[in-house]
């Protein structure tokens, strides 16, 4: 697989839709009853939920994303825009389909993390920070992610693979190949 | 003697049904239904346990410095941002058994009058995340949550609230500002949360594993509680263990056993891998000093170092280290200390929040000279300009990430001087893939 910046994916990102972004009525639903957890006026306190509801809707949060977040907030755009790019989990930019996050921190490598990570770069022929030219895959390196004695680790989006082996992650890149 | 983890293998534990039949929820009965708040917290106060988020404040006494001002509502938010490296016993109770830190968050709630707390959880732990809201939806679904609970008066609605992948989020005051939908900037104290905490109103914060322990010294007092262990050091704690163990994990402790035996015994670790042999180790999550083999198992006066808040402290910097969070990382003799400091002090780069400058820039310093000796171009006064830096980051900043950041280096050197010096000293020989430094008569040699 030759390699690329995260710049094309805009064919196989989910569309916004026409006039912009709009959440399927179950997630706005959802969008609601998360500002009713905090008190009157309070409903700023909703804005990691609700990015994190964005990004599983459009895999990244683009400015018009943030936008659309701001006005189910009632809050201004840069108040969403700060929080955005203070959180590491929120991608800024298009990413693959499946963003592999692995855990660079020292107990991972002192787990044997070192030699598997390099192996996920070289079977999947791109470095860290870069997609597959396929768009499926996006490799980022984050920090411990909680799971240091089952290192080592990565997670993709809400799921986590633990202690890893080369051969481990042979399969679990080909099931997700299909 | 467990406390936290007895049922936690039980097959169906997470289900409150399976829960309740092991005995869960009957502190939120007695709790609720026998005792007055302030009894409960009086119970709390008696079993002496000091928080296990890392700083081991006495929680009986933080909860006395809540502020009860008529009118004004009072929360509680529970920690569950566990980001410090090493550190993973959080996420093993919640993801394992969430009615644990369910009912503790019960019966502390009701302790402080609060009528809505938070679990504020680290987003990367979204699948931990609709396991809590779960259990969340059966404790509603039998009355131990909502208004009203049994029959009592008190009403309690209770939420799981998702970060964003911060690790300064794990400070108190960072993380209230992050549950208030901000970025996570810790403020400056005081006034401390106790008094002006989420929305300004008096809020207690406390660990996961702290909360979860309130249920277990409800049951049985405070008194049976502070008889587990040894001194200060009362009560079990969660060790979570990682390194080349033959069985890395989380495991409750009896405070009080030696850190010899935490290692070597079947009971807990099992020893180290056939072939590995231990080097050092980092008891308490990455902000901890790190210690050699032979300062770890015993200290500087020559006695067994014991699994407790005073004898692993027993030293001070010089020869000591700290409980901290619990992150025991044990390092083997393939372990390169220039490699496993410049992971954390990357670690601290990345996650300072950048508004004190001798934390933002020095963090960042550390890591560049860091990396430059780890790569093989460290120049001869670079092992002093790193304790140099690190000396100027401590106490200079709003919080203690600051501390936490300077404190693994500067510990690196202290005790593994030479180790530096040779990647400074023969580049050539240290950068090649694998290159360990081996010294002279070292315990950990071959
Ligand atoms: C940089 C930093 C990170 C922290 N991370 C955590 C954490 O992940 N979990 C936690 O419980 N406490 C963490 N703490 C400690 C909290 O500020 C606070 O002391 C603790 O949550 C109080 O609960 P406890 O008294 O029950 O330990 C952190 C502190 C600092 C300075
Ligand atoms: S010490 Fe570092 S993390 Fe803490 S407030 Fe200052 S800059 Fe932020
Ligand atoms: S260091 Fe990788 S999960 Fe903690």
């Amino acid at each position: 697989m030759s390699t690329t910046k995260n710049n094309i994916f805009q064919p196989s990102t989910p569309p916004l839709g026409a006039g912009g972004p709009q959440f399927p009525a179950d997630t706005l639903d959802l969008v609601h009853q998360i500002i009713k957890r905090y008190p009157e006026g309070k409903q700023k306190s909703a804005l990691l939920p609700i990015l994190h509801l964005a990004q599983a809707e459009w895999r990244w949060v683009s400015p018009e994303v943030m936008d659309y977040v701001a006005s189910l907030l009632n809050i201004k755009p840069i108040e969403v825009y700060e929080v955005a790019t203070f959180y590491t989990m929120f991608h800024l930019e298009p990413v693959g389909e499946h963003v592999i996050e692995y855990c660079r921190t020292g107990p991972c490598c002192v787990m044997g993390g070192v030699d598997v990570y390099s192996h996920i770069k070289n079977k999947l022929g791109i470095n860290t920070g870069e997609t597959t030219a396929d768009g499926k895959f996006t490799l980022k390196q984050v920090e411990c992610l909680a799971a240091c004695g089952w290192g080592p680790v990565f997670a993709i989006r809400e799921k986590f693979y633990m202690n890893l082996t080369n051969e481990k992650v042979d399969e679990i890149i080909e099931g997700l190949s299909k | 003697m467990k406390i936290l983890t007895e049922h936690i293998l039980v097959p169906g534990i997470e289900t409150i049904d399976v829960f309740k039949q092991k005995g869960g929820y009957q502190a939120v009965e007695k709790a609720l239904k026998k005792m007055t708040p302030d009894e409960v917290t009086d119970e709390v106060k008696k079993s002496g346990i000091r928080g296990r988020g890392g700083a081991g404040f006495p929680m009986g006494m933080k909860w006395s410095f809540l502020a009860k001002p008529e009118g004004v509502p009072r929360y509680l938010v529970c920690n569950a941002d566990e980001s410090e490296p090493g550190t993973f016993k959080d996420h093993y109770l919640m993801w394992k058994s969430p009615h644990t830190l369910i009912e503790g968050m019960i019966v502390s709630s009701y302790a402080l009058g609060a009528n809505t707390s938070y679990i504020y959880v680290r987003g990367e732990l979204m699948y931990v995340i609709h396991i809590l809201e779960k259990a969340i939806q059966e404790a509603y679904a039998k009355g131990y949550l909502g208004k009203n609970i049994m029959g009592s008066g008190y009403d309690l609605d209770l939420f799981v609230q998702p970060g964003g992948g911060a690790y300064i989020c794990g400070e108190e005051t960072a993380l209230l500002e992050s549950l208030e939908g901000k970025r996570g900037n810790p403020r400056n104290k005081p006034p401390f949360p106790a008094v002006k905490g989420l929305w300004q109103c008096p809020t207690v914060v406390n660990n996961v594993e702290t909360i979860s322990a309130v249920s277990w010294i409800i049951n049985n007092g405070g008194e049976e509680y502070a008889k587990i262990g040894i001194g200060k050091s009362t009560g079990t704690k969660l060790i979570s263990s990682s390194g080349q163990l033959n069985k890395p994990g989380v495991y409750e402790i009896p405070m009080g056993i030696t850190v010899e035996d935490f290692i070597f015994a079947d009971e807990w670790c099992g020893g180290m891998k056939s072939g590995y042999k231990l080097k050092a180790c980092v008891a308490g999550g990455s902000s901890v000093p790190i210690l050699p083999a032979e300062l770890l198992l015993t200290t500087a006066a020559g006695e067994k170092r014991l699994m407790t808040y005073e004898s692993l402290s027993d030293g001070g910097f010089a020869t000591g280290t700290m409980m901290g969070s619990g992150g025991f990382i044990v390092m083997d003799q393939t372990t390169c200390i220039v490699q496993n400091t410049l992971t954390f002090a990357k670690f601290y780069h990345h996650e300072s929040c950048g508004q004190c400058s001798p934390c933002r820039e020095g963090t960042g310093w550390m890591d560049k000279v860091i990396h430059r000796i780890e790569h093989g171009k460290g120049n001869a006064n670079d092992v002093d300009l790193l304790l140099d830096v690190a000396k100027k980051i401590e106490g200079n900043t709003i919080c203690p990430l600051g501390d936490a950041a300077a404190w693994p280096v500067a510990a690196a050197i202290r005790h593994f001087r030479d180790e530096f010096e040779w990647h400074i000293q023969q580049p050539e020989k240290a950068t090649q893939p694998g290159a360990v430094f081996m010294r002279a008569g070292a315990s950990w040699s071959n």
